[in-house]
């Protein structure tokens, strides 16, 4: 049985994913949307650590079930940073790249559900299955809208 | 006949009638002081642009000049019922500092110029601007004060001309939810109710709608049943004490911000008593089974300790919208510029949809509009959406409307929704749009954040051009200032909330050099020379009457069907509802009687959107969904609001409309008898937080969020804990700075927070934390009105009545009578 190990890396990388949310939100305080926005998703991918950490209890996997924080100090200082580069338009392309990293870091985080639900049907272990049910579709959705964010804003940030 | 003070008595008097009957004819009239009726050269058609009613009314034109107004018998809105708004607020079209020159800014300062120079300068810098750019420098923001031929002219030359995605209209403050929430459910927006469902209702719902203060003559309908036999019962849901609170069966007062949580309780317990209508579900719905799993998580209980509404209350009022035979429920406000907005406007959708209830007398849902004509913004392609309600996402939509307009698809931009007027903001402070031309709107007031949208319209490299009939805050900004007509000045359309289309005609000219909104957009298309594919002018059109057939041509087979509506219909008679054509001659009372909707695939006008991350939905998604011809149920959980109280700002506070004045007060404020009934700004506070801030009546007291600070008198009224509300028409073009604060800020938006609803790009008004203290003793009370939801807890030594010339004649009709109908 492997399923520790999907248990692990899908709990280190939803934490990830949080974290990329968040410091992305932070970097673009000024674009109200993403501010606000990552920062809700953000919830969803901290709420599926602490999912995947109780249900790694039951496959030998002593995980952390409080989302990883970063230093207050930093966060404050991205946030003062976006506030006073916010006339510059070079900040918008380093929103499309970290837009694009979201993207990418969900959709990576959705394959790992895929794989951990499939295992889940093959043993049947319905609690994981429940557990992969609830948590990819919000993933899914996290990939969607950076996604459409990435749509709506290319073209202004490209052209101009 | 009786005189009667409008600004003491709002509603008027009552005609009562009972369920199903006609509602009686009362015709309001008001004239210039020493002005009689039979003394009036000629009367002319309109209807009402200060309110979304669209109260059909006359003017009174003697020797060529306005003198008054009166409501039109005949009509089906008002059946000659007019407002405080419409009584009154006519006469700021003759205020002496209209503009009627147009300006421009030479040396920091605005000077009088021609029209040839101040266009030739517009048309230079847009030209400048498509060179060095393309046509993503350039955004419109318009108003809710245009008619439907000006939208659509518009539409045509930003969309089709210029190929800009950077046009949106002011409704986005006050309605984009109520579209959004329509494309959600039933994949296209137009309202499925009438106002008439008011006359057959047995229990109206009113979420977040103080529908006595921002449609007072609908609520005089609602008055007349509550006065007559049989009235219906109501449910009101508003954190104020507002008239339609003091007069409801169930007034519930959530916590701000917890709309969706209230919304999912009574689906709980409407579902969990079984009070639904399965075979209508089963016939004309999907996505039922999501509801039912989503609303287990919220029985009142758990529902109380997020909105702090007993859950008692949720169970009755649950109980009384579940047993109910025909239900009419209508949102505003309360919901769509707060938390979750669109979330929540959905959810009233989905309890008159499991309840069977639409397309039949009284059975409906109004998604009301702020507006008049924010109908025709959402229509004509001037609020973020493609004309005629076509799908942005659809490309098949977009080749039809290409064909329409005779140029190639890709000159129609389409790569994502329009852009809304938030994120053009963001843009221009971001220095990518260079070119913004606001027309008729006073974002400089209305917009959240204040300073911000200040530091961002004041830019060098911003080139604002603004279209008015007022030296606004916003015009004050400009580089380019034109003088514009206005109702009762031009010809044109308008299209109220209940779909009815009102024609509205040239009374008097307009001052000094002013021209009509269509004729300053036909001369920009004509000096920029936009030209179709085939090297023909792309506008064809030269005045109202054109423009009209013009955009008849381009609602053909769409929802909203124009095709069976002339100018010449409109005269004389009522409004027409659409959709109108050769199925329906006479107009469409409601549409989806049958259950049938509007969105399949192939039809829809939007494939809707995530309720929490805004991310539209790819059509594949839609069509998984199943939806053909079906109404669409989507569920929502709730999530906390982005800002919550903190021991610094430990009070929530709300903004909003009011009875005597609209958006911004340009014209109201030059109404005297509407000025004087609510002179200044003030805020609301409950007895027990003023008790505990040590705050009295009258006291000046400052109102802090971390955005800024504004400074009001103190009205201790009937809102609930922990609450503060301030109007937002407040601003400054009456004070000396002009268009800012001098020393305390008076706009209620210096302390909103720059956020949106993601579904609907609202912004939201509703939920900022705030902190409130006392900084002088009062001399006095408040001045603000006793006669609405600013009403004071105990009395105050005096009332809200007219000032002088407030006489309004009211002639009541007994039913059938009817008046000159």
């Amino acid at each position: 049985m492997k399923l520790g190990l999907v248990l692990h890396e899908l709990h280190r990388s939803e934490n990830d994913l949080a974290l990329e949310l968040l410091e992305a939100s932070e970097r673009h305080k000024v674009d109200h949307e993403i501010y606000h926005v990552a920062r809700d998703l953000a919830k969803w991918s901290q709420d599926h650590v602490r999912a995947i950490a109780e249900i790694g209890k039951q496959y030998g996997q002593d995980l952390d079930p409080e989302p990883r924080h970063e230093f207050n100090l930093a966060e404050k200082i991205r946030e003062r940073g976006s506030d006073l580069l916010g006339r510059k338009s070079a900040p918008a392309l380093l929103m499309l790249r970290d837009l694009r990293e979201i993207y990418m870091k969900a959709s990576g985080v959705s394959v790992d559900w895929e794989m951990l639900a499939q295992a889940a049907q093959g043993i049947k272990h319905t609690d994981l299955l429940d557990v992969a049910a609830r948590c990819h579709p919000e993933t899914l959705r996290q990939m969607r809208w950076a996604n459409s964010m990435l749509k709506v804003n290319s073209t202004q940030i490209l052209v101009s | 006949m009786a005189g009667k003070d409008r600004i003491a008595e709002p509603w008027g008097t009552r005609t009562p009638y009972a369920v199903g009957e006609e509602w009686p004819v009362r015709v309001d009239m008001h004239l210039e002081d020493g002005v009689t009726a039979d003394e009036v050269d000629h009367w002319v058609q309109t209807a009402s642009i200060l309110h979304s009613n669209g109260d059909a009314l006359d003017i009174a034109v003697k020797d060529d000049r306005m003198v008054g107004v009166r409501g039109r018998a005949e009509d089906r809105v008002n059946h000659g019922r007019l407002g405080p708004k419409d009584l009154y607020g006519w006469q700021a079209n003759s205020s002496p500092d209209r503009l009627t020159r147009p300006l421009m800014r030479k040396r920091g300062k605005l000077v009088e110029t021609d029209w040839d120079t101040a266009m030739e300068l517009i048309v230079k810098r847009t030209n400048e601007l498509l060179e060095e750019q393309g046509s993503s420098a350039i955004g419109f923001y318009t108003t809710g004060q245009l008619f439907a031929e000006e939208y659509y002219t518009l539409g045509v030359l930003a969309h089709g001309g210029l190929g800009t995605n950077h046009v949106d209209g002011n409704t986005r403050l006050c309605t984009a939810t109520a579209a959004a929430a329509l494309k959600e459910s039933f994949g296209c927006d137009g309202q499925p109710g009438s106002y008439t469902d008011i006359d057959h209702a047995d229990v109206i719902a009113l979420y977040g709608h103080n529908m006595a203060e921002t449609q007072s003559v609908l609520w005089t309908r609602i008055l007349d049943r509550l006065a007559g036999p049989n009235p219906p019962q109501i449910i009101c849901v508003d954190p104020r004490m507002t008239p339609v609170a003091r007069v409801a069966t169930v007034h519930l007062a959530p916590r701000p911000g917890t709309n969706v949580a209230l919304m999912n309780g009574l689906l709980h317990e409407i579902i969990g008593n079984g009070w639904i209508d399965r075979d209508y579900i089963q016939a004309h719905a999907v996505g039922y089974s999501e509801l039912e799993q989503r609303v287990k998580e919220y029985p009142p209980e758990v529902v109380e300790t997020i909105c702090d509404v007993p859950a008692e209350k949720i169970r009755e009022t649950a109980r009384i919208i579940g047993n109910a035979e025909r239900l009419l429920s209508t949102v505003l406000q309360g919901f769509y510029q707060s938390n979750q907005a669109t979330a929540a406007a959905v959810q009233v959708n989905n309890v008159n949809i499991i309840r069977g209830m639409l397309g039949k007398p009284g059975c409906g849902v109004l998604q009301m509009n702020g507006q008049p004509t924010a109908q025709n913004t959402r229509e004509c392609g001037g609020d973020g959406d493609l004309p005629a309600f076509r799908n942005w996402s659809n490309d098949a939509h977009v080749e039809d409307l290409a064909r329409v307009w005779n140029v190639d698809p890709m000159a129609i931009p389409h790569y994502s929704p329009p852009t809304h007027v938030m994120q053009m903001m963001r843009y221009a402070e971001d220095g990518s749009i260079r070119m913004l031309w606001v027309s008729g709107t006073n974002p400089a007031v209305s917009l959240p954040e204040l300073r911000r949208i200040r530091s961002i319209l004041t830019q060098k490299r911003l080139f604002l051009v603004v279209q008015d009939i007022f030296l606004s805050e916003t015009a004050q900004l400009a580089d380019v200032v034109l003088p514009a007509a206005t109702w009762g000045e031009k010809t044109g359309t308008f299209t109220n909330v209940d779909r009815t289309v009102h024609l509205s005609e040239k009374a008097v000219d307009p001052p000094g050099e002013a021209r009509p909104d269509l004729d300053i957009f036909l001369d920009y298309a004509r000096r920029l020379d936009l030209r179709d594919k085939d090297g023909q002018p792309l506008i064809k059109w030269h005045d109202p009457e054109s423009a009209f057939e013009a955009w008849k041509e381009c609602t053909r087979g769409r929802p909203c069907d124009y095709t069976g509506i002339t100018y010449e219909k409109l005269r004389g008679g009522s409004g027409i509802q659409w959709p109108c054509n050769e199925e329906n001659p006479q107009g469409s009372e409601r549409i989806y009687e049958d259950g049938k909707f509007w969105s399949a695939p192939e039809y829809c006008e939007s494939y809707g959107r995530d309720l929490v991350t805004g991310a539209p939905l790819e059509p594949d998604e839609y069509k998984a969904l199943n939806p053909e011809g079906k109404a669409i149920i989507k569920a929502a959980g709730y999530l906390p609001p982005h800002e919550v109280p903190s021991e610094k700002f430990p009070l929530q506070l709300i903004t909003g409309r009011t009875l005597y004045h609209f958006h911004t007060r340009t014209k109201t404020g030059r109404a005297p008898q509407l000025q004087d009934a609510a002179p200044e700004v003030w805020v609301e506070m409950s007895d027990g937080d003023a008790r505990s801030h040590g705050i009295r009546e009258g006291d000046l007291a400052r109102i802090t969020t971390p955005r800024g600070s504004v400074e009001a008198k103190v009205r201790i009224s009937g809102i609930r804990p922990g609450v503060l509300f301030l109007p937002f028409h407040y601003g400054y073009w009456d004070t000396d700075a002009g268009h800012k604060p001098v020393k305390a800020g008076r706009a209620a938006n210096e302390l909103t927070i720059t956020d949106w609803d993601a579904a609907s790009k609202q912004p939201i008004f509703k939920t900022a934390a705030a902190s409130i203290r006392k900084i002088k003793l009062g001399s006095g009370p408040s001045s603000a009105p006793t006669t609405t939801a600013s009403a004071p807890v105990r009395p105050i030594g005096w009332e809200t009545t007219g000032s002088h010339n407030v006489e309004v004649q009211e002639s009541l009709y007994e039913a059938g009578e009817g008046g000159s109908r």
